[in-house]
Order: structure tokens, then C-alpha cells, then sequence
């Protein structure tokens, strides 16, 4: 059974350059045919700052630290054995290419289900730009088979 | 582009289907590197096979990002307040997905409305791969 003591448990703050090539190659990456979200000329003539980022872009972040799996090593769990059940995000404010974004997360929940065959975590993480302004909330559960 | 009209949109209507794949390996090559999840079940089929699985599987992230285009060709990306999956089940290489939306209620008044959309993804075999929601802002 994972160690529920670390329900609340927070990670340092993790910044990120949204970048206008990450963002493009992303955008390739996921298919978006407009061209705000890859041809910075055009996103201006919408009148966007620069070129937009995807509703799911920001998953990106969490992956850019040293040891993106090291919740699995505080939870004591093998990578092999964990999967994404949910993802809930909250819009506040768009993001462009030239933002400078700031992750704060935390695990917010633990629970099972099936006679405690399945555990689910539960992460909050709480996205800000460089004006301070927060931009998303993600509302992540992973499960544990 | 041309765009989804939302304003008039009433409870039951289908927001245009988007068609995704035959996935392949290149498009979880492209994902990872592109999302920074580099968990090699996406692209090692060596570490898939050592871990019991058949082959390797979809990002649901990925997916996700799929799904999220049924919203962002049809309307502007500052309308979309909420957008949240359930992923339950597996996407293997090959697979063909049909991404869909449906106006599932409407609620505010003239000049505040807000639509609730049931978002789904179901493969060739009609099984569903990820079930979602998403709160739009339509006036």
C-alpha cells in the first residue's frame, strides 16, 4: 500500500521557457492545423503576442526536471506499474511563445479501489506566468496496478 | 478558419468528428520528444515486451491532445474554460480513433452562457479510449 502520509506533499517550483520551436514542434506533434499555433506571423496578425499554446501543452513542464519520475521513488512504485487514469485542466489565461511559466505541485489525494488492488494519486499543479498570474490549475490522477 | 457556431448551438448537437491515425510508431517518436515524456512504454518496444506488454502504447497525453483539436477547430481557444479526460483504455499502434463532441448542456443566460460538452475517442472496434467533458464559454 503506498505511504499515505504523503498526501500534501509538494515539489519545488519548476520554471519553463515556452519556447516558439517547442511550441511549433508540439503542435506538429499533436496534429493543430491552424496556423496560431505555429506560424508566429500569423498568430500576430490575430493579434496574439506570438504563437499560441495548445489546450495539453503545458503537460510539458512537469517532464523538464532532472528527475521528472522521482514522485515514483517517493511513492516507492516502478515506473512499469503506474498509468494516467485523469487529467482535468482549468484555463485562466492563454500562453504564448516568450512566456515564462512556473509549476507548483503538490499530491493532493490518495485512494484505491478493487479491494486495494488499484491506487490512485492524485496531483494539483498550479501554473503561473512571469506577471504572476495564474494560468492553469491541473488536476492529474495516476494509477497503480 | 472557419469555426463551429457555438452561439446558436443547442443540447444534442455533434460537434464535427475529427479521424486520427492509423497511429504509428513515428507519431510517439514525434510526441515524446516533443512533450518531453520520454517513458520508454511509448517508444521502446524492448522495455514494453520486458514490462509483459505486447508492444508499445499510446501517450494518453497524446490522445488528449487529439481530442483537445475537436475544441480548438472550432472555436477560439479563450472560450475553452474546462477540459478534462478520463483515459480507459489502452491505444495501441494501428489504430484508427474517431474524436468526438456532442452539446451536452447549456446553462447562464444570453450574455453569459456556457456549454457542457461530452468529449469522447472510440477506436476502429468502437471501444472507448478516453472519455471527457469540457465547460465552453459561448457568449
Amino acid at each position: 500500500m503506498l505511504d499515505r502520509s504523503l498526501i500534501n506533499k509538494s515539489y519545488p517550483p519548476i520554471k519553463f521557457d515556452v519556447e516558439k520551436q517547442r511550441l511549433k514542434f508540439f503542435s506538429k506533434a499533436t496534429g493543430q492545423i491552424d496556423p496560431i499555433y505555429f506560424d508566429e506571423t500569423i498568430a500576430r496578425e490575430k493579434g496574439f503576442s506570438s504563437i499560441l499554446a495548445p489546450p495539453t501543452f503545458l503537460t510539458t513542464v512537469g517532464h523538464e526536471q532532472k528527475n521528472p519520475y522521482q514522485y515514483l521513488n517517493d511513492l516507492s512504485v516502478d515506473m512499469g506499474d503506474v498509468l494516467h487514469a485523469g487529467q482535468i485542466y482549468k484555463y485562466h489565461s492563454l500562453v504564448f511563445a516568450g512566456d515564462v511559466i512556473t509549476m507548483d505541485s503538490k499530491i493532493i489525494d490518495m485512494y484505491d479501489k478493487k479491494n486495494g488492488s488499484l491506487e490512485f494519486v492524485e496531483f494539483e499543479s498550479l501554473y503561473t506566468n512571469q506577471n504572476g498570474k495564474l494560468v492553469l490549475e491541473s488536476l492529474s490522477t495516476l494509477v497503480i496496478r | 478558419m472557419n469555426k463551429w457556431d457555438c452561439k446558436s448551438a443547442k443540447v444534442g448537437e455533434n460537434l464535427p468528428d475529427l479521424i486520427v491515425g492509423p497511429i504509428s510508431r513515428t507519431n510517439l517518436a514525434l510526441y515524446a520528444g516533443a512533450s518531453g515524456d520520454h517513458n520508454p512504454l511509448h517508444i521502446d518496444t524492448d522495455y514494453a515486451n520486458r514490462i509483459g506488454l505486447p508492444d508499445v502504447i499510446a501517450h494518453g497525453m497524446l490522445i488528449m491532445g487529439y481530442l483537445g483539436r475537436v475544441l480548438t477547430n472550432n472555436m477560439n481557444q479563450n472560450q475553452i474554460l474546462e477540459y478534462g479526460v478520463q483515459f480507459s483504455s489502452i491505444t495501441n499502434i494501428g489504430d484508427v480513433l474517431c474524436c468526438s463532441g456532442i452539446v451536452k448542456e447549456i446553462s447562464g443566460d444570453k450574455s453569459n452562457k456556457i456549454l457542457k460538452l461530452e468529449l469522447n475517442v472510440k477506436d476502429q472496434n468502437n471501444d472507448t479510449k478516453l472519455k471527457g467533458y469540457s465547460l465552453i464559454k459561448a457568449s
